[in-house]
């Protein structure tokens, strides 16, 4: 069966939406190592710089999974590899 | 490159691609010099310009620091600090390297404050980046384990788990070069689209935006990047007896 052009670009546009879901996976993440490292600056106030870097690391390695989502999104947008 | 989906209002499309400055023809191959290339030259250009330029200045070091032998002294100090703390005994060898990536990723990041293109916002500088950290993560590994530490390592629980932890040492390079390239890319679109879309009334306020994108992202981005990376290199000179 032959698609023209646009409903590809409608369809890509529509899994593009769809593969920015994945972020809200890395969203909750992020909020409980944030809200825990408070809780922890809160017990241990000493401690807030390595806490700080430590919640910093956890929570870009968490970010990963939904910038995957976010390339896939923007390769479906941009570079359009499903359009001929 | 595809054609790009032309959004409502805009004038011009929007533009964050890598672009051709100009080409050589090799045989029958062509090789394109890219604006990655201008902008990974200009922010060397700027590194070694003040590489020497401290180089001079610390030559005739004052005993109570002023100025811009203060600022240099700061810089090192942090560096060194970090790279201290996580890697403890093993950072006397890493330390040039460290502090080279350190120096160039963030230079890197931060560049699109001068209106370059940032170059890790290039699958193919991160990408390198990341190789050069994979080499020197398994040399050290196979220096300090030995060949028989390394593979008792890849069968850790029972053997059958091998091609698992095969998996999980390939995936490092690709998620250490994906997270920094995605992270400056995902900025410089958000940014393009910006002034291109609402280009008539981008006026002061993506200064802010700025900030967080490239300043305080550029920034988290390096710090993740050389952490890991000296997280792996230790992880790979630390033998069971030691």
């Amino acid at each position: 069966m032959e698609f023209n052009d646009s409903f590809i670009k409608g369809c890509s546009a529509i899994g593009a939406g769809l593969a920015l879901i994945a972020g809200i996976g890395p969203g909750v993440g992020q909020g409980i190592a944030a809200g825990h490292a408070a809780s922890a600056v809160g017990r241990n106030p000493g401690a807030k710089s390595d806490i700080t870097s430590t919640m910093l690391l956890g929570q870009a390695v968490a970010e990963t999974t939904g910038l995957y989502g976010l390339l896939i999104g923007i390769i479906l947008l941009f570079v359009q590899p499903l359009t001929k | 490159m595809g054609q790009g989906i032309m959004l409502s209002g805009a004038e011009k499309e929007v533009d964050f691609f890598i672009h051709e400055v100009f080409q050589y023809k090799i045989g029958d191959n062509v090789l394109y010099i890219t604006r990655s290339h201008v902008c990974l030259l200009i922010v060397m250009l700027i590194l070694i310009i003040f590489c020497i330029v401290a180089g001079k200045k610390l030559k005739k070091a004052q005993e109570i620091p002023s100025g811009f032998q203060n600022v240099l002294e700061l810089v090192m100090e942090f560096i060194d600090g970090l790279i201290n703390g996580v890697m403890g005994k093993f950072s006397p060898k890493f330390r040039n390297y460290m502090a080279t990536l350190f120096v160039f990723i963030f230079f890197s990041n931060i560049s699109g404050l001068l209106g370059l293109r940032p170059p890790t916002a290039d699958y193919g500088v991160t990408l390198g980046l990341a190789l050069i950290s994979f080499t020197l993560i398994h040399f050290n590994k196979f220096k300090h384990q030995k060949p028989k530490g390394v593979l008792k390592g890849l069968m850790d629980p029972w053997p059958i788990w091998m091609p698992i932890n095969l998996i999980g040492d390939f995936a490092v390079p690709i998620s250490l070069s994906l997270r920094l390239f995605a992270n400056i890319l995902s900025g410089t679109a958000i940014m393009a689209l910006i002034y291109t879309l609402l280009g008539k009334i981008a006026v002061i306020w993506p200064a802010a935006l700025h900030v967080y994108f490239d300043l305080f992202s550029g920034a988290i981005q390096t710090y993740v990047f050389c952490m890991l990376t000296m997280t792996y290199i230790t992880d790979a000179c630390t033998t069971e007896e030691a």
